[in-house]
């Protein structure tokens, strides 16, 4: 059985397909990048897994679970898939641990006293126990990636999903948060979308090229960045490599 | 001199008039701060009801909310007051005086909230609400601890008109016959027939009640502020 199981996603906002029929499997622990232009549904692939935009065809699995499932209760399959956005979203009213907290007490029902305790460590693990009690708008970009990361790790997620995560931030802030993302490789399931070529090639078991709402092409990034099969994986490896570099 | 001994003359017989009205006015007072108080509290409760409704109810609902703070807000509120206090009895439902204004008072007030807290709701970025559901909460949850705590505060300003409109909206009971501040001041008025001493304390006390509620209000706003939501934001953009 595997983890994650993602079967002909197909997904059409108003006349324009934006999937059309993506199918791939994850496997725990693992960390796949998906990579691809603008406008290929990378995005919303992601928000097909999670049924934040639910899928017009096709089928998600997870741990065995159909998350597609009109009868599954969404609720309880998004506790155990993390979202990490590239605009951040957190809480503005909250203080940082308490973004991360909230959840845990809303949702998973923790006393105040562990969900705080826990929101600490999961602070400290992406490096922010000093900020914990600033809010918002008084962290830098990277700051609040780490806390959205650190916010979607406390819920103790199978799977963590990441939608651009650093092209909201300044190039110098960026840094920070690819190295949290490296430390939790291996720890916890990783599907990210992003153009950090160097991320991709050093931390990903997988690449996924994504082009016109289908998978191009897919393999380990030796084989991607070396000998693709095909010429547009090539092309745009080597475009997106010279803008944004190897590491 | 003579000036003077009339002056002091004048003055102490206001005094005696102001002292001789007191007890009326107070009555008068007491009143007009119950119809503010109640129309806002069931008004808050009102408008985040339509709020809510007009936000993220299906479209039937959308629409009721919506129609409702139409018609509420495109009708002057002497006439809603004249359809409940003289138009219910004709359906059977008879009310008294000060029931009819505080029903009247709040289902007006509460459009209005509706508005203010709408504006509110939809300035707060969609990806909160986003991460939110992402976490497993369900919509009401994300409502409760996500939305409305940051939709109120934002609202407070708002809100602090409300109140302030609401005081002197009041006075507008006085036509169906509820004895609040300004009802009481113009029973004086025709008895005595002082009308310019009655009205000028009446101005006043209406003025000192909103000064107070403004203050409260202020300092209620800077308790809960949080740093980059609501007023505070402009003004430490302000200082930048």
């Amino acid at each position: 059985m595997n983890m994650l199981k993602v079967e002909n996603i197909h997904k059409i906002y108003g006349k324009t397909k934006v999937l059309a029929g993506v199918s791939f499997t994850m496997e725990k622990g693992e960390t796949k990048v998906i990579i691809g232009p603008s406008g290929t549904g990378k995005s919303t692939l992601l928000r097909c897994i999670n049924q934040l935009s639910p899928p017009d065809k096709g089928r998600v699995w997870l741990e065995g679970i159909e998350v597609t499932d009109k009868k599954t209760d969404i609720n309880l399959i998004r506790q155990k898939i993390g979202f990490v956005f590239q605009e951040f979203n957190l809480f503005n009213h909250l203080t940082a641990v308490k973004n991360v907290s909230i959840a845990l007490e809303k949702v998973k029902k923790m006393e105040k006293e562990e969900a705080h305790k826990e929101a600490m460590n999961e602070l400290k693990r992406v490096g922010l126990k000093d900020q914990a009690d600033q809010y918002p708008s008084q962290l830098s970009g990277g700051q609040k990636q780490r806390v959205g990361i650190a916010r979607a790790l406390a819920m103790n997620p199978v799977i963590i999903l990441f939608d651009e995560p650093t092209s909201a931030l300044d190039p110098e802030l960026i840094g920070d948060v690819l190295e949290v993302m490296k430390s939790l490789a291996g720890e916890i399931s990783m599907l990210v979308v992003t153009h950090e070529m160097g991320f991709a090639r050093n931390v990903a078991d997988e690449i996924i090229f994504m082009e016109h709402g289908v998978i191009a092409e897919c393999g380990n990034p030796d084989k991607m960045f070396k000998n693709p099969e095909k010429k547009r994986t090539k092309e745009f490896l080597g475009k997106i490599s010279s803008l944004y570099g190897e590491e | 001199m003579v000036k003077n001994n009339g002056g002091i003359k004048k003055l102490s017989d206001f005094i005696g008039f102001f002292i001789e009205s007191l007890p009326k006015l107070l009555d008068g007072l007491y009143l007009t701060i119950l119809l503010t108080f109640i129309s806002l509290a069931l008004g808050l409760i009102l408008g985040l009801l339509l709020a809510l409704g007009r936000v993220y109810g299906k479209t039937i609902i959308s629409g009721i909310c919506a129609g409702y703070i139409e018609i509420i807000r495109g009708t002057p509120l002497l006439v809603q007051l004249f359809i409940i206090y003289f138009g219910f009895p004709q359906a059977g439902i008879s009310l008294e005086p000060l029931t009819a204004a505080l029903i009247g008072l709040s289902l007006n007030s509460g459009a209005y909230q509706a508005e203010y807290l709408r504006g509110s709701i939809q300035s707060i970025e969609s990806g909160q609400m986003v991460a939110a559901r992402s976490l497993g909460m369900t919509k009401i949850k994300a409502i409760r601890n996500i939305i409305l705590p940051q939709a109120l505060r934002i609202s407070i300003p708002a809100w602090s008109n409300e109140l302030i409109y609401l005081v002197k909206y009041t006075s507008i009971a006085y036509i169906i016959q509820v004895r609040e501040l300004t009802a009481e001041g113009k029973f004086i008025a025709a008895h005595s027939f002082r009308y310019i001493e009655i009205f000028a304390i009446i101005a006043i006390i209406y003025l000192v009640l909103t000064f107070i509620f403004t203050e409260i209000i202020d300092r209620v706003e800077k308790k809960l502020s949080i740093p980059g939501i609501g007023t505070i934001k402009r003004l430490e953009q302000r200082f930048i």
